[in-house]
C-alpha cells in the first residue's frame, strides 16, 4: 500500500474536509499547521493519532486533519481523551478545545486531569474569546473588554492556566503563540513526547471577535524565556504570574507516574484493551468460591 | 412453645455500626451451608452511625427469592426496633433477645425468649461478642453445621489474628449451645427440611451479580463517581480490578464518569458506568453523545426514589421514564432490568456484546431492592456466556459512518487497520466530518432513530410467561418485582392469573403483543405513576387494566401482592 508520509499524510482527502469553517486570516489555520509539522516530524502515522476535540471553532481540528479523531462535546474532551489513552496507551492522545471549552465548561476535568495525570497532550487554542457563538467573554479574557454580552465590560479576573497548572503541580506545562512557527512546533513535540499530562496554552487571535488581542497585540506583549529551568517550580511560578509581558516557552517539567503506568490493567499485559478477552476462568473461580 | 415449619422470616436489627452484617453473614453462609435455602435482604437508613437497620433472612427447605412482610423471630439489638417494625409484628413474632432492649410499651404483649446475649458476650470476654453469639443462637435453633460458622469467622476474622479468631468462635458457641438448648426445653420448635443440593450452590447478591456479570462479558474499564445504591458494583469492580487486569476510576463526576467510559469504547475497550438517578441526570448529555456519535456504553443504574437525592437508600422503580427519554434528539438505546440473580449475571454479560452491536446506550437498571438482596441458587452456566466483538479493520477508505440498510455502520476502533476513524457528535457525513446539508441529516436521522431502533426491536426478546397460557389474568412484572409476584402467585394458587416477566424492558419486539390478547392486564411496579404500564401502551398498545403500584420507599411484600392480585382476581 501506498500510504503518504510526512506531513501529507496529515493532509485530509474525505469529501468535506476541504471546507474549513474557519474565518480567513484565523489563529486556528496556524495551529492547525503548526501540530501537522509536530506529528509529522515525530514521525508518527495518522492511524496511531488520536485528536479528541470538544466543542467551539478550535474544536473543529479533527475534521482538518488527517488522523483518528473525535469531535465531542463542549468541555468534555479531556475525560474522552484520557479514556481512550487508557484503552490504548499505544495512540498518541491529543485534546484539543478553546478557553472557554477548556477553561470554563471543562474546568473541572482540567483541574483532575492535573491530578490524574494521564499521558495526553492538552492544546488549548487561547483566543481570549469565545468564537463560535460570536464573541461573548471568556476565562481569559482581560479585564475591561466589552463584548455583546459584557457591555459594561469585564471585571472578573482572568483565568491563568499556567499559574494554576503549576500550583497543581502538573506534568508539563506550556505557552506559546501561534504566530512563532518554529518554536511552537518544538513546543508541541516535547509536550507530547513528554510522558504525563502536558498542558499547552496557544495563544492566537480571533480576528472576527477579539479586536485587542491581534497578532500585532501577542508579539508586543510576549517574551521567550531564554534562562528558565523547568524543573524549578518556584521559578516556574514567579514566571506564571508575570501578565504583562506574557513569558512562553515550557514553564514546567515534572515527571511523575502516569495514570496508565499506574492502573493493574498494564502490569502484566500490555496490550490494549480492545485485544482482550473476558477471562471466564476468573469468572468461574470467583462461583467456586462462592460455594464455600 | 412457639413452633416454625418450613420457611422461617428472621429479622435483625439494630443501629448503623453494630454489627448486624457480621451476623446476617454467618447466618445466611452457615445455614445455606447446612443444606436450607436462604433469602436476605436488608434495609437501611442513609446514615453512617446510630439510626434503625435491619435485615430480613428467609430460611426454608424449598427455594425462597423473595421479601416477605411477616416476622417470625425477631432480635432486635437496641431499644426501637420493636417500634421501627411494629407493623410486621403479629402473636406469633418471637421476639429472641434481651429484655433491655424491647421497649416499654412492647413487653406486655410481645412474644419475648428471653436471651442473656450480653452475658454470654461478658464470659467470652468482651460485649463487642455479641453478635457472633446471636449469630451462633439461631443456627443453633436450626441445628445447623457449626462447622461452617467456624469457617466463615476463620475467613472474615483471619486478618485480625487468633485470638480473635478463637474468641468468636468461642462466643458463637455459647450462642450455638443456647440455640440448641432453647429447642430441646421446646421454648422454640424449629422444623425446616434440608437440601442437600443446596450445599453445591453459590450465595449471590444482585451487586455482585451485575458485577461479575459485566466481567463475564468482558468489561474492562469502570468509571464512576459514588452514589448509593449503585456503588456496591463500583466497590466490586475495584476489589476485582487487579486479578482481571482492569481499569477501575473513581473520577471527578458523572459527567467526567461517563465521558471517559464513551472515550474508553472508542478506543476499542468495554466500559461500563455504575451509577444511580441523580448521578445519570447528570450523565444525559453524554448519553446523547453516545446516541449521535453511535458510540457504545454499558450504564448500570441502580434506582432509587427521587426526585433529586429523594431517600437515598431505600428503593422504588422510578427512573424508567429517565432512562426512556434522557438525551436530546432522538437516538435508540436498550433497556434491560433483571429481575433475579440469573438474569442480572447473563444481562449484564450480554450487555456489551449488544451496545458493541447496535453502537448504542445499554442500561441495566436495578434498584436497592435487588443489588442488596441475596440469596442460593446453581452456579450459572458460563458456556452460555457469549463474547461478541462486533470490530472491523480500518481498511483505505474506511467510513465510520457508512449507510447500510439495517442503521449498523462497521465500527473501527483507532490503531486497527491502517485509516483512520472519525467519530462526532455534530451531524456528520459517512466519513464522520460535519456536514449541514438536509439530504444527509435526514438520512443520518433515519439510519440511527429508525432504521437501527427497527434492527434492535425485531430483535428483542420476548417477555418470559410463567403460567397458564390461557389465563384470565396476566400479572405484569418487571425488573425486581419477578420473584414477589411469583411468590404471590403461587401462593395464590389460582390457574386463572399468569405472570409475565420483561427483564428486556426497551423497545419491546411487537410480537409480545400477542401474551395480551383477551386478558385483563395487571401490572406490579414500584412506583408512584405506573411508568411501565405506561409504557406497554405506548409501545405495544396494550390496556393495562389494573396498576398495582407502591411508593414508599419500600419493596412490595408477597403479602402485599397477595392482597394486591386477590383483590382483582375476586
Ligand atoms: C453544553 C454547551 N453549552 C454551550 C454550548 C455553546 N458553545 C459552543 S462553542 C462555545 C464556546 C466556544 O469558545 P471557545 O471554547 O473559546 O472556542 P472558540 O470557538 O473560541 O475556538 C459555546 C459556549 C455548547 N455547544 N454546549
Ligand atoms: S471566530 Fe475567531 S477563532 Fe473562530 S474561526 Fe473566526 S477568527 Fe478564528
Amino acid at each position: 500500500m501506498n500510504l503518504p508520509t510526512g506531513r501529507e499524510a496529515f493532509e485530509p482527502k474525505r469529501p468535506t474536509s476541504k471546507d474549513v469553517a474557519w474565518c480567513p486570516g484565523c489563529g486556528n489555520f496556524g495551529i492547525r499547521n503548526i501540530l501537522i509539522s509536530a506529528l509529522a516530524e515525530l514521525g508518527l502515522k495518522p492511524s496511531e493519532v488520536a485528536i479528541i476535540s470538544g466543542i467551539g471553532q478550535a474544536a473543529k481540528m479533527p475534521h482538518y486533519i488527517n488522523a483518528n479523531g473525535y469531535h465531542t462535546l463542549h468541555g468534555r474532551a479531556i475525560p474522552i481523551a484520557t479514556g481512550v489513552k487508557a484503552a490504548n496507551p499505544e495512540l498518541t492522545v491529543i485534546a484539543e478545545g478553546g478557553d472557554g471549552d477548556m477553561y470554563a465548561e471543562g474546568g473541572n476535568h482540567l483541574l483532575h486531569a492535573i491530578r490524574r495525570n494521564p499521558d495526553i497532550t492538552v492544546l488549548i487554542h487561547d483566543n481570549q474569546i469565545y468564537g463560535l457563538t460570536k464573541g461573548q467573554a471568556s476565562p481569559t479574557t482581560m479585564i475591561g473588554m466589552k463584548t455583546p454580552t459584557q457591555p459594561w465590560g469585564v471585571f472578573e479576573e482572568p483565568f491563568n492556566p499556567v499559574a494554576l497548572a503549576i500550583s497543581m503541580n502538573a506534568s508539563f506545562v506550556a505557552r506559546t503563540f501561534m504566530g512563532y512557527f518554529r518554536e511552537s512546533v518544538e513546543i508541541i513535540k516535547k509536550a507530547i513526547r513528554h510522558r504525563g499530562l502536558a498542558i499547552v496554552d496557544i495563544l492566537h487571535p480571533c480576528v472576527s471577535f477579539n479586536k485587542v488581542n491581534t497578532y500585532a497585540w501577542y508579539r508586543e506583549h510576549t517574551y521567550w524565556m531564554d534562562d528558565h529551568d523547568p524543573h524549578d517550580r518556584e521559578a516556574a511560578f514567579k514566571r506564571a504570574i508575570e501578565t504583562d509581558p506574557l513569558p512562553l516557552g515550557i514553564f514546567y517539567i515534572n515527571e511523575k507516574p502516569t495514570f496508565e503506568e499506574s492502573v493493574p490493567a498494564y502490569r502484566v499485559d500490555k496490550r490494549p484493551l480492545w485485544k482482550r478477552e473476558p477471562k471466564l476462568d476468573l469468572v468461574e473461580k470467583f462461583f467456586e468460591g462462592k460455594k464455600q | 412453645m412457639t413452633e416454625f415449619k418450613e420457611d422461617v422470616s428472621i429479622v435483625l436489627g439494630g443501629a448503623a455500626g453494630q454489627g448486624i452484617q457480621t451476623v446476617e453473614g454467618i447466618l445466611t453462609y452457615a445455614l445455606k451451608s447446612s443444606g436450607y435455602h436462604v433469602y436476605a435482604n436488608k434495609e437501611y437508613m442513609s446514615r453512617v452511625r446510630g439510626g434503625i437497620n435491619t435485615t430480613e433472612i428467609r430460611v426454608s427447605s424449598r427455594r425462597v427469592r423473595a421479601f416477605v412482610k411477616r416476622i417470625d423471630i425477631l432480635v432486635p439489638f437496641k431499644q426501637g426496633v420493636l417500634s421501627w417494625v411494629s407493623d410486621r409484628l403479629s402473636e406469633t413474632t418471637v421476639v429472641l433477645g434481651e429484655r433491655g432492649n424491647v421497649e416499654e410499651s412492647f413487653l406486655e404483649g410481645a412474644n419475648l425468649v428471653e436471651v442473656p446475649l450480653t452475658k454470654l458476650a461478658l464470659e467470652t470476654g468482651s460485649q463487642l461478642y455479641i453478635n457472633t453469639t446471636a449469630a451462633g443462637l439461631i443456627v443453633g435453633l436450626f441445628h445447623g453445621d457449626f462447622g461452617a460458622v467456624e469457617e466463615y469467622i476463620r475467613k472474615r476474622f483471619g486478618s485480625k489474628g487468633e485470638n480473635v479468631v478463637g474468641k468468636n468462635i468461642e462466643a458463637a458457641k455459647k450462642g450455638y449451645e443456647l440455640g440448641v438448648k432453647l429447642c430441646e426445653e421446646g421454648t422454640i420448635r424449629v422444623d425446616v427440611e434440608r437440601d442437600e443440593k443446596v450445599r453445591e450452590e453459590i450465595l449471590l447478591s444482585g451487586t455482585e451479580a451485575v458485577g461479575i456479570g459485566a466481567l463475564a462479558g468482558g468489561m474492562n474499564f469502570l468509571s464512576f463517581y459514588p452514589m448509593s445504591p449503585s456503588t456496591g458494583v463500583s466497590t466490586f469492580a475495584a476489589q476485582h480490578a487487579e486479578e482481571f487486569g482492569i481499569i477501575v476510576e473513581q473520577v471527578e463526576d458523572e459527567i467526567s464518569a461517563i465521558n471517559m467510559a464513551l472515550g474508553a469504547w472508542f478506543a476499542g475497550a468495554r466500559a461500563m458506568v455504575s451509577t444511580s438517578g441523580g448521578g445519570f441526570a447528570l450523565m444525559s448529555e453524554a448519553l446523547s453523545l453516545a446516541g449521535m456519535a453511535e458510540n457504545p456504553i454499558v450504564i448500570h443504574l441502580a434506582q432509587r426514589p427521587g426526585p433529586a437525592t429523594g431517600l437515598p437508600t431505600r428503593t422504588m422503580q422510578g427512573d424508567l421514564n429517565l432512562v426512556l427519554y434522557a438525551g436530546h434528539g432522538d437516538f435508540p438505546r436498550i433497556i434491560l432490568a433483571p429481575g433475579s440473580m440469573e438474569e442480572a449475571f447473563y444481562l449484564s454479560a450480554e450487555a456489551f456484546n449488544l451496545a458493541d452491536k447496535y453502537q448504542v446506550p445499554v442500561i441495566i437498571l436495578t434498584d436497592q431492592y435487588f443489588v442488596d438482596t441475596y440469596y442460593n441458587l446453581p452456579k450459572p452456566e458460563l458456556g452460555r456466556i457469549k463474547f461478541e466483538r462486533h470490530i472491523v479493520e480500518a481498511k483505505p477508505g474506511y467510513r465510520r459512518y457508512e449507510l447500510t440498510e439495517d442503521g449498523i455502520s462497521p465500527r473501527a476502533v483507532p490503531g486497527y487497520g491502517e485509516e483512520v476513524v472519525i467519530a462526532n457528535g455534530n451531524e456528520h457525513d459517512e466519513w464522520g466530518d460535519i456536514t449541514e446539508e438536509a439530504e444527509l441529516t435526514r438520512k443520518m436521522q433515519e439510519k440511527r432513530a429508525v432504521k437501527k431502533l427497527e434492527t434492535i426491536r425485531k430483535n428483542a426478546p420476548l417477555p418470559r410467561l410463567v403460567g397458564n397460557e390461557g389465563a384470565k389474568y396476566l400479572v405484569v412484572s418487571w425488573g425486581s418485582t419477578l420473584h414477589v409476584v411469583e411468590e404471590a402467585l403461587e401462593k395464590l394458587g389460582r390457574d386463572e392469573a399468569a405472570l409475565l416477566h420483561f427483564s428486556w424492558v426497551y423497545p419491546l419486539n411487537p410480537e409480545a403483543r400477542k401474551f395480551f390478547e383477551d386478558k385483563t392486564v395487571i401490572v406490579v411496579e414500584n412506583n408512584i405513576t405506573g411508568q411501565f404500564a405506561d409504557l406497554l401502551r405506548k409501545e405495544l398498545g396494550v390496556e393495562v387494566h389494573h396498576r398495582v403500584l407502591k411508593y414508599d420507599g419500600r419493596p412490595f411484600s408477597v403479602e402485599e401482592v397477595f392482597d394486591a392480585l386477590k383483590g382483582v382476581v375476586e
